[in-house]
């Protein structure tokens, strides 16, 4: 059961090996990555949990020609080898194809910083956004992971990217596929913490006079949530805070704000390389995204 | 495109079960206007016409059940053979062939499944089809469904992409039993394959058979032969692209 270090990916195995049990239309296709997590499922339905080795294209290949026989397929690894590498086969082997996937990823940006830039992929939401029809879910604590996970094995044959991190949150929110949830108010600006911002995002803003959204999936974009949360005013300011490249969902609130005039600052990881290794926290602070940053930048853009 | 020759079954009495081998030619007519093709654009055509014609088991009627075999084209490139065959068995109305490649025209210079009526895949990029039937396979196997074989048709240039040795390798790993390929070999890649292609599959555990690409009866006899607990892999070799 969980506990409070369970991560994301540990509640990815542990539910998807019982949606295993439950739904003979489920199938999941490994690369290597999380093989021996999934190993008693494997035993339990040999015919439904794919190992292919280390072989990403093939990762994304066979999961289309699963979905082309009808079964809904979860594929899985980290996320520089699930969308970047095999991308022409997401685009081509899933979309054109007419059929849909779960993929999950794991290690997200920043979640294994000593790996260096070969296991970090910022990029990801961003191309997934050069395809049509793509749901994001950007889950931020393990229990948003197992809902939105849940949701997305039922969500017909759409196309569904659920990205896990080790980054999280302290505190799991009521999250609502394809819903911004308020979290503050204030007059402000308002302040989109997406994922696993949140938590840095509510310490920066502490005691300042704005509303906090929270995204746990950017795609659909809630651009009805985000125009109420501006409110009736003349102006609206918005600050975007994502795990990932800098700036990947500012189409998005120009697009929802279109109307209206208004300001958006998008924050999240740089697209520079970052050639530094050590720790997630000191990451963060290099990217401006650590608590102390996010105010002064907050800060500067409202004033 | 400027086709006018209609044919059809009802002009030519001797067939009884629709159109011939014999027939293909005119209707490749009526996608390029010209009444000869040369090997390139019929590099495909015998090996498409005997599986349709004799070893798969799927008709127009039978196309929406999940018990057909399934032919995935992933060699895209070229499709006036396949069109042509699809039309010969009733998949396409030979009415559509003349649009080949035109604005409204469910036929592309490459196949989209979601146009062309008996088509499996959608290709054109090179390499796709041997891990999307990896993928069938499975699927169908996962859902008990052990008779249906699974046929891909790649070209010896279409080879030389990476994606389709993962397949190979992992294919033959897992003997996938109910998957078959064929590659129509007319020497086109640019490095070529010494020690030739079914070497490739050979040493990944496939079943394999080499045959001359335009003997119809020795390609049945490579597409039918037996092959427990392996995938196979038929290997037709046609005239030089070149010729």
């Amino acid at each position: 059961m969980p506990t409070e270090t369970d991560t994301m990916r540990d509640r990815f195995l542990d539910v998807t090996s019982r949606l295993l049990d439950e739904d003979p239309r489920l199938a999941l296709v490994l690369a290597d990555i999380s093989a021996a997590g999934f190993a008693r499922a494997a035993e339990r339905h040999p015919d439904r949990v794919i190992n292919v080795g280390i072989r990403e294209q093939l990762l994304i290949g066979a999961t289309g020609g699963l979905a082309l026989t009808g079964l809904r397929p979860i594929a899985h690894t980290f996320a520089s080898f699930l969308v970047e590498r095999p991308f022409e086969q997401v685009k081509l082997d899933l979309v054109h194809q007419g059929v849909g996937a779960v993929l999950v990823s794991a290690a997200g940006s920043y979640d294994w910083p000593a790996g260096g830039r070969t296991h970090m992929s910022p990029g990801d939401v961003a191309l997934l956004d050069t395809l049509p029809d793509w749901t994001v879910h950007v889950p931020g604590h393990p229990d948003e992971a197992e809902t939105l996970l849940r949701h997305a094995v039922k969500d017909g044959d759409r196309n569904v990217y659920l990205r896990l991190s080790v980054h999280r949150n302290a505190l799991a929110r009521p999250v609502v596929p394809g819903r911004f949830l308020t979290v503050r108010e204030g007059r402000r600006g308002v302040v989109l913490a997406v994922g696993p911002m949140l938590d840095g995002v509510l310490q920066a803003t502490e005691g300042m006079d704005v509303t906090v959204l929270y995204a746990a999936g950017v795609r659909p974009f809630d651009a009805a949530g985000l125009r109420a949360a501006t409110g009736a005013g003349a102006a609206a300011d918005v600050v975007i805070v994502e795990p990932y490249l800098a700036g990947t969902s500012d189409r998005e609130a120009h697009e929802a704000l279109a109307e209206v005039p208004h300001r958006v600052l998008g924050l999240g990881v740089p697209r520079a390389e970052h050639r530094h290794y050590g720790s997630i926290d000191e990451h963060l602070a290099a990217y401006g995204l650590d608590a102390r940053s996010l105010r002064e930048r907050i800060t500067l853009f409202l004033r | 495109m400027t086709a006018t020759k209609t044919i059809s079954p009802q002009h030519r009495p001797h067939l009884h079960q629709g159109y011939g081998f014999e027939d293909l030619p005119a209707l490749m007519a009526l996608m390029t206007g010209a009444e000869k093709h040369g090997p390139a654009a019929t590099s495909t055509l015998d090996a498409l016409w005997v599986l349709y014609d004799r070893v798969l088991d799927v008709r127009p009627a039978t196309f929406g059940r999940q018990d057909r075999d399934r032919f995935l084209l992933s060699k895209g490139h070229g499709p006036m053979a396949y069109y042509a065959v699809l039309a010969a068995k009733g998949f396409l109305s030979p009415a559509v062939l003349p649009s080949f490649g035109a604005y409204d025209s469910p036929l592309g210079h490459h196949p989209d499944r979601l146009l062309v009526p008996g088509a499996e895949i959608g290709s054109g990029s090179l390499g796709h089809g041997l891990p999307l039937a990896v993928g069938t396979a499975l699927g169908l196997r996962a859902q008990g469904l052990t008779d249906p074989a699974v046929w891909v048709l790649l070209g010896d240039a279409e080879f030389d992409e990476g994606s389709n040795h993962e397949a190979v390798a992992f294919a033959g790993a897992s003997g996938l039993d109910r998957l078959h390929v064929v590659v129509i070999d007319n020497s086109s890649a640019t490095h070529g394959w010494r020690g030739g292609i079914a070497a490739r599959f050979e040493a990944e555990g496939w079943s394999t058979a080499t045959v001359d690409g335009r003997d119809h009866e020795a390609l049945y006899a490579a597409f039918t032969a037996a092959h427990p607990g392996r995938p196979h892999a038929v290997v037709a070799r046609v005239e030089p692209k070149e010729s």
